[in-house]
């Protein structure tokens, strides 16, 4: 195992950060505070609570997860895309390390970054409302899951991607809408029958629901449901990436 | 001793169809300069990126201090350093970081003194907390010399190193090459600039359209190939060279005071003594002559031009 190289991928993604704190940290929580202006002082005067819980409190873990799983794609999408524009991934192809090193330090560092981002996001949270974590551990199990998982599925796109806007193309299409309808800001169980049995085939549902279960437990679906969702998303993932390195694909010619 | 690098039959056909390299056999030595000579598109930089593990090869084999460079690629890629043709750098960060993340990512511990003595030879040590993107193309270059010394390679590639790289920088950088070959650093380097090759290299391979044209030592590729040119300065203008002379193809100078006589250094006889005589028997004398040796130059541009 070539952990110097590990390690020197991992600090050179987390010098990135720190570089682009502005984005990497200062808007992600300065949306989530519009969204709570909006959403929680707004709608919440409508609603004004959901299953015992305030609507405020109610949609903190559904806006952590948004931010989560953006912020996972497109730190890690970009991280390995960048190198593959600028040509500096020449070096990486013709070092000494391994698949699984080279995900170690990129997916690492993306993952690193989300979790602490979705810390800060539930920090600011606190702010705004009451806080209440029934299960601080499969919290940060479900934190630290699915930064990793989304983190991986980010790393694939960043591969597969051959301009920027193809980078932006999949969180924009398919994971903003999946998630703004994957019960961030709403129970499913709100919904008529027939939008909750759609949402059923929504995987972000699962995520959502067994994170918002970790804090109040409430949950839309069965807790080892979304347990499973997050190992399933997880693994297909990994094995996506063994597959492009193997074949080498879109890295190498 | 076993060849530092061994290839064999390797051929590359590129996705788009484009075979870039036809059955390369080549040999490199341990511890020499080899130039790999060719024009735009000959397949250097392929040849290369193959060995180093950016382009997978179609066919054929590499084998690097005896390891094949696919099943042992940990032991092969920790021994090469790699300076590419492209200028390719991380633009925001500082040179030492940026160097110190190659001597990690190839799998060394951090040594700052190391890192510290590279980027004084390579004269980049006032620059070493300045952005790469701050740097000149010349400072880019070094930096990438740099990047591919930082963890102690015992073979270096370098894919055009003097591109763009100003006379007086060029001659320090070929300092640092024979620095490297002296302490015992294997060595190849491509370039389109002949009088690189013929100040730097060991050897030579001329490679053109995907083939190897031929390898050979510098002293006997010139020797071998080699015209020598007799320039003979007349006593009195001639307007046309003797019909007597003709067999010699002569070259008459436009002032028509310098005959310029061709010959080959592998011929049996170079039929000076035989032209001498007869000139003097044509009554043309001369007050002094000179000769000269084609570059490696003028037999590349031949080479290439027969395989055209
Ligand atoms: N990724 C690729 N896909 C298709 N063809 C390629 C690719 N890379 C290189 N080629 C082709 O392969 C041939 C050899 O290219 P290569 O870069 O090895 O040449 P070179 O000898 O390094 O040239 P130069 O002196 O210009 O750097 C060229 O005709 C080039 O167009
Ligand atoms: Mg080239």
């Amino acid at each position: 195992m070539n952990l110097h190289a590990v390690r020197a991928i991992y600090h050179f993604e987390m010098a990135r950060a720190w570089r682009t704190l502005m984005q990497s940290i200062v808007s992600p929580v300065l949306s989530t505070s519009l969204y709570f202006i909006v959403f929680g002082a707004a709608i919440g005067t409508r609603i004004t609570e959901i299953e015992g819980v305030s609507y405020g409190a109610f949609i903190v873990p559904g806006l952590v997860m948004l931010s989560l799983l953006t912020q996972s794609i497109s730190n890690a999408s970009f991280g390995i895309y960048f190198p593959r524009f600028t040509g500096t991934i020449y070096e990486l192809l013709s070092a000494p390390v391994s698949p699984l090193e080279i995900v170690l330090g990129y997916v690492g560092a993306a993952a690193t970054k989300s979790v602490i981002l979705g810390l800060i996001i539930l920090a600011t949270a606190g702010l705004f409302v009451p806080l209440r974590i029934e299960h601080p551990v499969w919290m940060i199990v479900f934190l630290v899951l699915t930064a990793f998982a989304f983190s991986l599925f980010g790393f694939i796109i960043g591969i597969w991607a051959d301009g920027f806007e193809k980078l932006q193309v999949i969180p924009l299409l398919l994971i903003t809408p999946l998630t703004f309808l994957g019960g961030t800001f709403y129970s499913v169980n709100m919904l008529p029958p027939f939008w909750q049995a759609v949402s059923m085939f929504n995987p972000v549902v699962y995520l959502v629901s067994g994170f918002r279960w970790s804090f109040y437990e409430l949950a839309d679906v069965n807790v080892g449901l979304s347990v499973a969702a997050t190992f399933g998303f997880l693994g297909l993932c990994l094995a996506a990436v063994w597959w492009i390195f193997r074949t080498g694909y879109r890295l190498k010619t | 001793m076993t060849p530092i690098i061994a290839v064999s039959n390797l051929s590359k056909t590129y996705a788009s169809g484009f075979q870039a390299l036809k059955r390369i056999n080549l040999e490199i030595r341990r511890g020499e300069i080899f130039a790999l000579l060719g024009p735009n598109g000959a397949g250097k930089t392929t040849l290369i990126s193959i060995v180093c593990g950016i382009v997978n090869p179609s066919e054929g084999e590499v084998l690097v201090d005896g390891r094949d460079i696919a099943a042992h690629y940990r032991a092969v890629r920790s021994m090469i350093g790699l300076v590419p043709q492209e200028l390719t750098t991380d633009a925001f960060e500082s040179v030492w970081a940026t160097t110190s993340f190659s001597r990690g990512l190839f799998g060394r511990p951090p040594n700052p003194a190391h890192i510290q003595k590279v980027l004084r030879d390579l004269s980049l040590w006032e620059k070493k907390d300045n952005r790469v993107m701050t740097l000149s193309g010349g400072m880019k270059r070094r930096l990438l010399i740099a990047k591919a010394l930082s963890h102690e390679p015992q073979i270096l590639f370098l894919d055009e190193p003097t591109a763009g790289v100003d006379v007086e920088l060029r001659k320090d950088m070929w300092n640092i090459v024979r620095a490297l070959r002296d302490s015992g650093v294997t060595i190849i380097l491509t370039t389109h600039y002949i009088e690189e090759a013929e100040e730097m290299a060991d050897r030579v391979g001329v490679i053109a359209k995907g083939e190897l044209l031929l390898v050979e030592g510098k002293e006997a590729l010139m020797r071998k190939l080699g015209r020598k040119q007799l320039t003979l300065q007349l006593r009195e203008r001639l307007a046309e060279v003797p019909a007597s002379l003709a067999k010699y193809k002569l070259e008459l100078g436009a002032e028509g005071n310098t005959l310029v006589y061709t010959y080959d250094t592998q011929a049996e006889r170079t039929g000076i003594t035989a032209l001498l005589d007869e000139m003097g028997g044509a009554g043309i004398g001369f007050v002094d002559l000179h000769t000269d040796q084609s570059s490696l130059e003028d037999i590349f541009v031949d080479l290439v031009r027969k395989t055209r």
